[in-house]
């Protein structure tokens, strides 16, 4: 039998397929590393796989939900121990290998000098990744669990079990009415304002740097100043601002400037649609400076010699704009742009900080102005209906997700293999 | 005629410009005179006060139980200045990774990077209570921390990475031949040349907990542990415009510092986005 057969057979046990090369350094690092990952988390392996399972079988001496994170911990912890089973192999049969083409084998110093060179990019990411899976990947799988039983209000643990249920969560949101019905109101008004709000910022802010970048404007620092104003002052703080002026009571929209009109006071607050009004043009505000000073930059750095050819060709401001400077800006900040819808679609702040997604509908868990993450929000911190919330974030995050990948699968990102 | 139509041009442009600049600076202003009325509502707020007070401004610094806004503000400096420090790090290192190493999984993780930062973290909002929970870190400003710069990684991986990758692989190459090891050639060549970068990073790093409402509220309970936006939020809603003029104090103390950084810091912003955005 040949070597590479051999020593991947004894590896199914850690540490001997190198033993069996002779390399005993290394057999036992692996052998150790593995009795060590049982003794540690035998107990979580245990408890957790039987918790993700079952979700606990008896109150009070069982809490579903911190099974179910317990469990999710634990599968985790398995993937990591897999990804050092899967190296264990492929070393013990990598080396069979050698010896089958009779090469000599690395020496120890050899081996730990290409261990230090093929590890040293995972040796400095990791932590990181560490950090990304406890902060970032548990949540998320969390989430994408809880969506599978019925955690809500009434099942909620310590006084009751919580169970999986399957897919019947996402039956609902289709088949009761109240759900539906509600789900796609807030789904139309989170497409329109992702597309209204986005669309005015990006093209404010092109518009905005065009002009003040003409060459014969004066105090050109002075206006770029103020026009970034909006991106510099936090953006929590000008919300809070923006929701006191348009306060319907005493708020200095209606108080000075529509009373100075002679316009009668407007229901910013509590009618819908003025609120929806008010919150895109808000966004406008908000979010034009960002794309105000990148298209600056672009603006810079465009070269004067391509303008002079075309004056001297008879181009009229218009045209030269039309047919440079356009091109130029989208070639180079089409990727920002995008990332302006994608931040919309999740902009909770404007639309929680502004009134709190209202005004209030009736017979609707969602306000008049909420988009998809602030109904989420709502759903999970008020009414407690963590199944439906955790539910609507998979539908929210497939979405996005695959529009993302069509998008960047286009870009540059991807064919550069980079 | 061309004079006349440049005339035309230039007269609308300042128009604009001039109308812009009023639609921007009337909120801030409103806000600042809102700060120096005296009084708690706003009904007689006018831009330029007739009985000026410094009363806001004494009240938040002499703090109360309910109002601990210097503790807010120690708070929100804590958790921003700590969240940049490990954004800056980690991301200066896994940028590093990717950018000029070619290892296995490379590819996976980068598509993997790029479709976490498309989820909202804060859609996992449940599971971050119960980990709290169960961590018994409720409260916890090192918890809040350490999920902010979670939450970085992935995007400021991307900007980062796309930034290092046009600095030439020359550089190192040469730094290798002279006998530099990775990490020396890390520090003293790839660090440096991406100041623009880290300037953004940093950024990023010190502003995502100013502006985070979600996350901070799930996991700080108490009036005492509160960040800024907690505080300043709840403040504002307690009775709807009954303390809006302490409000204005408050948000105008946090606003100046942030924006005097922010427009100094804004051409490093501008040269790192456009040299990592489009390459990236």
């Amino acid at each position: 039998m040949q070597h590479r057969k051999v020593a991947l057979l004894l590896s199914i046990v850690p540490g001997f397929g190198q033993f069996y090369h002779r390399q005993w350094l290394k057999g036992l690092l692996f052998l150790l590393i593995t009795i060590s990952f049982f003794i540690a988390f035998k107990d979580l392996l245990n408890m957790g796989l039987w918790g993700i399972v079952t979700l606990g079988t008896e109150i009070p001496r069982d809490n579903s939900i911190f099974l179910l994170a317990e469990g999710l911990i634990a599968l985790i912890v398995i993937f990591l121990g897999l990804i050092v089973y899967y190296l264990n192999l492929r070393d013990a049969y990598k080396t069979g290998v050698m010896r089958d083409n009779k090469q000599t084998l690395y020496t120890l110093r050899q081996q730990y000098e290409h261990v230090l060179l093929k590890g040293y990019p995972y040796l400095i990411s990791g932590p990181a990744f560490l950090l990304l899976l406890f902060a970032v990947v548990f949540p998320i799988l969390f989430s994408f669990a809880i969506a599978f039983t019925n955690y809500d209000l009434y099942n909620s643990p310590p006084a009751k079990l919580v169970e999986w249920v399957g897919f019947s969560t996402f039956k609902e949101i289709f088949t009761v009415d109240i759900w539906r019905s509600t789900f796609f109101d807030v789904l139309a008004w989170t497409i329109v304002w992702t597309i209204v709000a986005s669309t005015l910022q990006v093209a404010l802010g092109i518009f905005l740097a065009v002009v003040a970048n003409q060459k014969e404007i004066r105090f050109k620092k002075l206006f770029r100043t103020i026009l970034v104003l909006p991106w510099a002052v936090p953006g929590f703080v000008t919300i809070l601002i923006f929701a006191g002026l348009f306060n319907d009571s005493f708020g200095a929209v209606n108080n000075d400037i529509l009373a100075a009109l002679g316009i009668d006071a407007i229901p910013w607050l509590t009618d819908p649609n003025w609120s929806r009004f008010a919150l895109i043009m808000m966004q406008g505000w908000l979010g034009f400076p960002y794309i105000f000073l990148v298209t600056t930059g672009v603006l810079q750095s465009i070269p004067e010699d391509l303008y002079e050819a075309a004056t001297i060709d008879g181009a009229s401001v218009f045209s030269k704009f039309r047919h440079i400077t356009m091109p130029m800006i989208l070639l180079s900040i089409s990727p920002i742009i995008i990332t302006q819808f994608t931040f919309n679609f999740n902009n909770f702040n404007i639309i929680y900080l502004f009134n709190a997604g209202g005004p209030a509908v009736p017979d609707s868990t969602a306000g008049g102005t909420d988009i998809l993450v602030s109904w989420i929000y709502k759903l999970t911190m008020q009414s407690s209906q963590y199944a439906l919330a955790a539910a609507l974030t998979i539908m929210l995050s497939v979405v996005v997700v695959s529009i993302a990948l069509w998008q960047f699968r286009k870009s540059s990102t991807f064919k550069e293999g980079a | 005629m061309r004079n006349r139509s440049r005339l035309i041009r230039l007269t609308l442009s300042y128009g604009v410009l001039i109308v812009m600049s009023i639609l921007i600076l009337y909120p801030l202003a409103w806000t600042i005179g809102a700060s120096f009325n005296p009084g708690n509502s706003l009904i007689s707020t006018s831009i330029i006060p007739k009985n000026p007070t410094l009363a806001h401004y004494k009240e938040l610094f002499e703090g109360s139980a309910s109002l601990p806004y210097v503790q807010w503000y120690v708070n929100s400096v804590k958790i921003s200045f700590f969240t940049m420090i490990g954004a800056i790090i980690s991301v200066s290192f896994t940028g590093y990774a990717f950018s000029r190493f070619r290892f296995k999984g490379r590819k996976n993780t980068l598509t993997i990077f790029l479709l976490l930062q498309m989820i909202p973290q804060f859609s996992a909002l449940i599971a971050l209570f119960v980990l709290a929970q169960m961590l018994d870190m409720i409260n916890s400003h090192w918890l809040l921390i350490l999920l902010y710069i979670g939450g970085l990684i992935p995007m400021n991986t991307y900007l980062m990475k796309g930034y290092m990758d046009s600095i030439p692989m020359e550089l190192d190459e040469s730094a290798r031949i002279d006998g530099a090891s990775f990490t020396r050639t890390f520090w003293q060549i790839i660090m440096p040349l991406s100041k623009p970068m880290l300037a953004v990073v940093a950024m990023n790093g010190f502003t995502v907990p100013l502006g985070d409402f979600v996350l901070s509220s799930v996991i700080l309970r108490t009036t005492e542990a509160y960040t800024l936006p907690i505080g300043l939020f709840n403040l504002v809603n307690e009775v709807m415009g009954a303390s809006y003029t302490t409000f204005a104090a408050g948000a105008i103390l946090i606003s100046i510092p942030i924006a005097i950084v922010f427009l100094l810091l804004q051409r490093n912003f501008v040269s790192g986005l456009t040299t990592g955005g489009t390459k990236g």
